[in-house]
């Protein structure tokens, strides 16, 4: 009970609690980016020397560098100095009733079928309907503990966890990897940190839904997840629900690492803000994503449904450095009205005998730009390295644009690479014979979307799939017809 | 059942159909014969409501309804079903999803509750054993790398698990060997009730050695120029449908 009602206090109370002791009382930095912005967040995080150095690094080399210019995504630039580096998590305003929630939003919340007191957590409508959730998320910490495995923000893991953070954060995506990721590593607020240990099978799947303490998405996350020797973990990232988010510019960085005859298995579905119809808004999704097959046999999976953001520049990569390693892609990148999407994968084979399979399903509708960019490298050491690649595009509509950039650099003559790409449109004949059969336009469309993702949601844990069915269809609402 | 007055249609701007009038009652098999061009298969979507096809004229009646006013899901969902000649390849989506998915469309639409799932199985395989299509069959993507005549079983199998008032069959029998014609025929004659109608579009007589018709007509420029029973199949195939035509063309010039 104690338990509870701590984990209810965490929640309704906003004010920061790290007793954080300048003259600057606020819980918002002003705007702008500088050092003494990046001490500041440091320390608001009461974050070791350390790590406030390696925050200082990062951003004395980002100052270095460029944004890039390559992917096929077009934008106003943006002003780095005009954006607020720091905030507490927001208290949501609290409503009374479900009466004063915007009915765009309820009527979504029915679409993808959530549970009315889960709508009403998710809006923020009354305290009480939380204990349900908050309770089961105790039970769900209580469980993890007693097999050994971390499962903490960031920002705790930094404090706590010291050793794993310094040996393994930046490991695979280092601060001077690109642009975002090293603004990332110089102002990162939240996120989470995952260590299954030795053989620990993880008995359940990790979301952040149940890191109760974080259950905003920070505007500059930072995940990393390690799966020693032996252990598996399920990790599923993001929420179905429509949440509203007011930052327009999100920078992610997320790191996996497995040793010997580890697996992590990290399953995505982002929805945020695409923007309205006329392309106003919406969020700019720049992320960098990687995981990094470090011990033999390690498997590394990414699954990902991509239906949200104005834009999205996003790459979940693996580096198979060793043995037997295996590196798996499988994606769903959904584009309506005037979103962009720019994502694919790498795959970097080093260890003899890795395999990469990539499956990447593109669908476009309205105006939208969508484009796969993959790489498969195959290093001289792969021996025998292989790779299967299979990149789909659906296109809804005849203004809308579906493009494919595979590249594939070999240097082992033992490698076998192999790409598919196809490219179809939803027919009109195809949406006729299900009309003809008694199915509504709408529910035709749908149905040949979601058979034409079949593979990729075949990946997704069973719950998941079901709801990321349901959002391509809220995403893909009245684009044909 | 079915009444059709004078019904006009085009297909890209070219005249099809040009006052073509058929009435079909219950329990009746009707055949549609008649040479390439002769507006069959356009009358068979235009049924159905295929929008590639624009009415130009006329009326249908369907079970007292007004056919042509109606979306083609619903045209479906008041029972009128067509075999596909060409049957469209859905791939990700298995036979059997697609199936209940109609099915509880068409329930929904009457009212009805959706189909228990022991009930939807215990049905499927009934049918499926008529077709001799075996669980492979049904379990994969609807249409997609069938065979040509896996396909046209697969309509048929349809046909038998959505029991529709009126079945249209446009040209189910073209690409069929003579195995597959007599299984997919027997689908047909089991679907054949007082109750049901169908409509059975062809080229060729060897169907309606199966699908025994109670009346023949054909279609000929967009309009039936002449009906008969059974035996006028017997004798198209006997003459050719120069026959016909030239017998058109006297009483035209009459």
């Amino acid at each position: 009970m104690s338990d509870d009602m701590k984990v209810v206090e965490d929640l309704t109370q906003s004010e920061y609690k790290w007793g954080f002791t300048t003259n600057i009382e606020a819980d918002e930095a002003p705007k702008g980016l500088n050092e003494n912005i990046i001490r500041f967040i440091s320390a608001k995080k009461n974050e070791p020397e350390w790590m406030t150095q390696w925050r200082l690094k990062a951003y004395r080399h980002w100052l270095t560098m460029e944004e890039p210019k390559w992917p096929k995504v077009k934008y106003d630039p943006i002003d780095y100095q005009d954006v607020k580096y720091y905030s507490a998590p927001k208290k949501k305003p609290e409503l009374d009733s479900m009466d004063e929630v915007d009915p765009e939003l309820l009527k979504t919340f029915e679409k993808l079928g959530i549970p009315l007191e889960e709508q009403k957590r998710l809006a923020g409508v009354a305290v009480d309907a939380v204990f349900d959730s908050v309770s089961v998320a105790t039970t769900f910490r209580e469980t993890l503990h007693e097999k050994g495995i971390i499962f903490c923000s960031i920002s705790e893991a930094i404090r706590e966890h010291p050793e794993l953070i310094k040996k393994y954060m930046g490991s695979v995506v280092p601060y001077t990897d690109n642009y975002f990721a090293a603004l990332n590593s110089a102002v990162f607020t939240d996120g989470s940190f995952v260590y299954i240990p030795k053989g620990v099978r993880c008995p359940m799947e990790l979301s952040t839904y149940f890191r109760i303490n974080a259950m905003e998405t920070g505007q500059f996350e930072r995940t990393l997840i390690i799966a020693d020797e032996g252990s598996y973990v399920s990790y599923l990232e993001g929420c179905t629900a429509p949440m509203r988010d007011e930052n327009q510019l999100h920078a992610a960085v997320v790191e996996l690492v497995t040793l010997d005859n580890a697996e992590i298995k990290y399953s995505t579905v982002q929805n945020w803000y695409p923007g309205n119809k006329e392309g106003k808004g919406g969020i700019y999704n720049f992320v960098t994503k990687r995981g990094i097959c470090r011990g033999k046999n390690s498997k590394i999976s990414w699954t990902q449904v991509e239906t949200g953001s104005a834009i999205t520049w996003k790459y979940p990569s693996c580096i198979l450095q060793g043995e037997n390693s295996i590196g798996e892609f499988y994606s769903v990148a959904v584009t309506n009205n005037y979103q962009q999407a720019d994502t694919g994968t790498k795959m970097i084979h080093i260890g003899k005998n890795s395999k990469s399979t990539i499956v990447s399903k593109g669908i476009s509708a309205g105006r939208s730009d969508n484009s796969y960019r993959g790489l498969v490298k195959v290093l001289k050491s792969a021996e025998g390295a292989r790779n299967f690649s299979q990149c789909d595009s659906m296109l809804m509509g005849d203004k809308c644009g579906a493009h494919t950039f595979p590249y594939i650099e070999v240097d082992n003559d033992s490698a076998m690479v192999e790409h598919e790409a196809t490219t179809s449109k939803v027919g009109e004949d195809q949406i006729f014979y299900l009309n003809q059969r008694g199915i509504s336009t709408e529910d035709a469309v749908n149905m040949i979307v979601n058979g034409f993702c079949k593979e990729v949601f075949n990946e997704l844990p069973m719950e998941f799939a079901v709801e990321a069915q349901k959002l391509l269809a809220i995403s893909l609402e009245g684009s044909v017809g | 059942m079915l009444s059709i007055k004078e019904l006009k249609a085009q297909v890209e701007g070219k005249d099809i159909l040009k006052g073509l009038n058929l009435e079909v009652k219950a329990g009746e098999v009707h055949a549609i014969m008649g040479p390439n061009g002769s507006g069959k298969s356009t009358l068979a979507n235009v049924l159905a409501g295929n929008e590639g096809y624009e009415v130009t004229g006329g009326e249908v009646i369907f079970e007292n309804k007004n056919l042509l006013e109606m979306d083609p899901e619903d045209r479906a969902r008041e029972g009128l079903f067509l075999a596909f000649q060409y049957p469209i390849e859905i791939p990700g989506i298995s036979n059997s999803t697609f199936l209940k998915t109609a099915i509880n469309e068409i329930r929904k639409y009457k009212g009805l509750p959706e189909i228990a799932a022991k009930e939807f199985l215990v049905l499927m395989r009934e049918k499926a054993k008529i077709l001799g299509m075996d669980d492979n069959l049904i379990s994969r993507s609807v249409n997609t790398g069938f065979s040509g005549g896996e396909k046209k079983r697969n309509e048929i199998f349809q046909l038998l698990m959505l029991n529709p008032k009126l079945a249209i069959l446009d040209e189910t029998d073209s690409g069929l060997d003579i195995d597959a014609l007599r299984i997919v025929s027997n689908g047909v004659n089991e679907f054949r009730s007082r109750d049901n109608s169908v409509i059975v579009v062809t080229h060729y007589q060897r169907l309606l050695d199966y699908i025994v018709p109670d009346f023949v007509h054909v279609l000929y420029k967009g309009k039936i120029i002449k009906s008969g029973g059974k035996e006028l199949a017997l004798e198209l195939e006997e003459k050719g449908y120069d026959w016909v035509k030239n017998s058109e063309l006297t009483a035209a010039s009459v």
